[in-house]
């Protein structure tokens, strides 16, 4: 089972609301604390065809895998900006997106 | 009859507007309906993502960074009251509060959920609004000089041109999948407010040595990855030949525009690849050989629509207001709004006003409910009930009595919209750039604000003068920023954010490109590198000379040596 350079996590938007939500151990959660790390290829393979499972189910769309580090707390954060800005929301607007929420979980 | 029966247009119409006649308002709904039924479809499952995708980009809806996006599109960039308030409305009820008024005269809702669009859209189609043809590979929202009808040195206004165009290219089955996205403009003045010359079809109304309307069509402009300013494929085209002539241009274009790459498949690869010459010939050969009487001037029809943007019941008043320059010494702040935002009017007494969506470190374009709302307000109580989005990402009243500024000012500034920076370094055009946008390499928000902050000092803009700044977060240019005087790009660079500056470009008549200064510089470099800029502009023009003027005099390498120089010292540039 090859290592993966980075570990990844999976991400995709919610097709109803549009929302960025990442697949975690029970489905997909609007926190990426809760994401499912993949670190090997082939557990980066499983979260792929479960997220392509998934478009196929009508559930998300725009489904990806995105390098991350992981924490001391456990916690993934992306390596690349673009997808740290996903997890937070416009910078110019800290009100909006997930960052306004002081966490994810709650969707107002 | 025709699909356009004057007998079915509506009564009581405003007289500065057009108005939908029964054919509109039907083919709007039916649309509305089709589509609510696609995203039902959609989320029970029986359209896939891919068969639903083209679905939703035909009516305007796209998928970015955290959410939907729905583009709005705005005709020509004209508002009533009514349907400003109705897109504050919406902002309220299914976004969170705001809108963002595009570089093509639309508005973006950054926040909107599948599942509400429909609703969205059927609210929109009550006040006779849609999101139709805002994506996709179609012809866009046809826009406009946003002092149409009001400028004094114009020769007519373009709106019913733009207006006939929008009903011709509405769900035009021949031109609904394009090679690539089409843009028109048009102006009918004698100065380029609409960026014409940078549009895939550019329309510059003239007058024949005859008296006769007609139109100068510019073909192949377009920015993108690869900018290009268009070129005169006819000097002069009559109102008869009009949409014989921009349907023979759109089937050379179908027929020839590369389709093997979305990077080559705008007009102007065709331009630029084949030649302006060799373009022209199909053209002209098409325009010969097809029928062109399905096409003919139907001059009553253009009466019935130009009908709709007859002038507003304006009072007979003095050329200028006694009191407006007393005024302007007593309220110093009104007085630099008088200078910086106030246009002359083309009628006796009036005056155009522009509303700056750029507040000091504000974000570019942006209008929350309220404001949107204020501004209905003062469009009737000031402006015969209308409003106009520029291209500038501001909004404009386009009918306001002199007598009146003042009251409209003290309502705008205590509503944070009275800004006096039209046209100076802090008046920014900026994309949404990667704080909202899937397609951004860069965020350009965070870099408006930061050189708005830098040069927040009003009395020092005004020292600078006029000066264009344009920042697209990706090689799109939404951002216009090939056609600033200082352009800058976002652009990703070894996993960071990083900003290529150009200088030197135009997006008037007279338009050109800019030039890259040099190396792409960080985020935090960027106000420090436009201030030597500035400053050593400053220190070189002539009296009255704008910035573009000063560096096409001096030239480009001019530029580039101090700023290589200014690295040398110290500043690391």
């Amino acid at each position: 089972m090859p290592a993966l350079k980075h570990p990844q996590i999976l991400l995709a938007s919610d097709l109803a609301g549009g929302e960025v939500v990442f697949l975690g151990a029970e489905g997909w959660e609007r926190d990426h604390a809760r994401a499912r790390v993949a670190r090997s290829e082939d557990e980066a393979a499983a979260l792929e065809s479960f997220g392509k499972a998934e478009i196929a189910g009508n559930k998300v769309v725009d489904v990806y895998l995105a390098d991350v580090e992981v924490g001391v707390d456990g916690v993934p954060t992306p390596l690349h900006y673009r997808e740290k800005m996903r997890l937070k929301g416009p910078s110019v607007r800290p009100d909006l997106g997930k960052q306004a929420k002081g966490g994810a979980h709650d969707r107002s | 009859m025709t699909a356009h029966d004057p007998g079915l247009a509506r009564p009581n119409a405003p007289t500065t507007t057009y108005r939908y006649d029964e054919f509109d308002a039907v083919f709007v709904r039916e649309r509305v309906a089709e589509f609510r039924e696609q995203v039902r479809r959609r989320l029970e499952g029986s359209l896939t993502e891919d068969e639903f995708r083209p679905f939703r980009l035909m009516n305007g809806l796209y998928l970015q960074l955290h959410a939907y996006m729905l583009r709005v599109a705005i005709p020509y960039g004209t508002l009533t009251a009514r349907q400003m308030r109705r897109l504050a409305d919406i902002a309220d009820k299914y976004d969170r509060g705001y809108g963002h008024f595009t570089t093509r005269q639309n508005l973006q809702y950054n926040w909107p959920k599948l599942v509400d669009t429909p609703d969205i859209l059927e609210s929109l189609a009550g006040v006779e609004m849609h999101a139709i043809q805002t994506s996709g590979n179609c012809i866009r929202n046809v826009t406009a000089d946003h002092f149409s009808g009001v400028a004094p040195d114009e020769i007519e206004d373009p709106r019913p041109t733009a207006e006939f165009l929008r009903q011709w290219s509405s769900a035009h089955p021949e031109f609904s999948f394009l090679p690539r996205k089409f843009k028109i403009a048009v102006t009918g003045a004698d100065h380029d407010r609409a960026a014409i010359m940078v549009h895939d079809i550019g329309l510059r109304i003239l007058k024949s040595d005859a008296g006769e309307i007609g139109y100068q069509v510019v073909v192949g402009g377009g920015l993108g990855r690869t900018p290009f300013v268009g070129k005169v494929i006819r000097d002069y085209v009559s109102r008869d030949d009009l949409l014989a002539y921009l349907e023979a241009i759109m089937r050379v274009y179908n027929r020839f525009g590369r389709r093997d790459n979305k990077f080559k498949a705008r007009i102007k690869i065709l331009v630029h690849e084949k030649g302006i010459d060799e373009v022209r010939a199909a053209v002209e050969a098409e325009f010969a050989a097809m029928d062109r009487s399905v096409f003919s001037f139907d001059p009553a029809e253009f009466e019935r629509i130009a009908a709709f943007f007859t002038p507003p019941p304006y009072e007979a008043l003095p050329a200028e207001s006694a009191k407006l320059r007393t005024q302007g010494v007593e309220h110093p702040a009104f007085g630099n709004f008088l200078d910086m935002n106030v246009s002359p009017h083309r009628v006796p007494g009036y005056a155009i006003v522009t509303v700056s969506l750029k507040p000091i470190g504000g974000i570019p374009g942006d209008a929350t409910s309220q404001q949107m709302r204020l501004l209905a307000d003062a469009s009737e109580r000031f402006g015969f009930g209308e409003l106009r989005v520029s291209h500038e990402q501001n909004i404009i009243l386009p009918h306001v009595k002199q007598d009146e500024l003042l009251d409209l000012w003290k309502l705008l500034d205590g509503a944070g919209l009275a800004t006096a920076n039209a046209g100076l370094v802090s008046d920014i055009i900026s994309c949404p750039g990667l704080d909202y946008c899937s397609l951004a390499t860069a965020r350009s928000i965070p870099i408006a604000q930061a050189i708005s902050k830098r040069f927040s000092d009003l009395s020092r803009q005004r020292r600078i003068g006029k000066l264009g700044i344009k920042i697209s977060g990706c090689i799109n240019a939404c951002g216009h920023h090939h056609v600033g005087a200082i352009g800058i790009l976002g652009l990703e660079k070894k996993g960071q954010e990083s900003y290529q500056i150009t200088l030197g470009g135009d997006p008037t008549f007279s338009a050109s490109i800019g030039e890259i200064l040099g190396p792409g510089v960080s985020a935090e470099q960027v106000p420090d590198v436009i201030e030597h800029i500035v400053d050593f502009y400053l220190a070189e023009r002539r009296e009255g000379e704008t910035f573009i003027e000063t560096w096409r005099r001096i030239g480009h390498a001019r530029f580039k040596d101090v700023l290589r120089r200014e690295g040398e010292d110290g500043a690391d540039i």
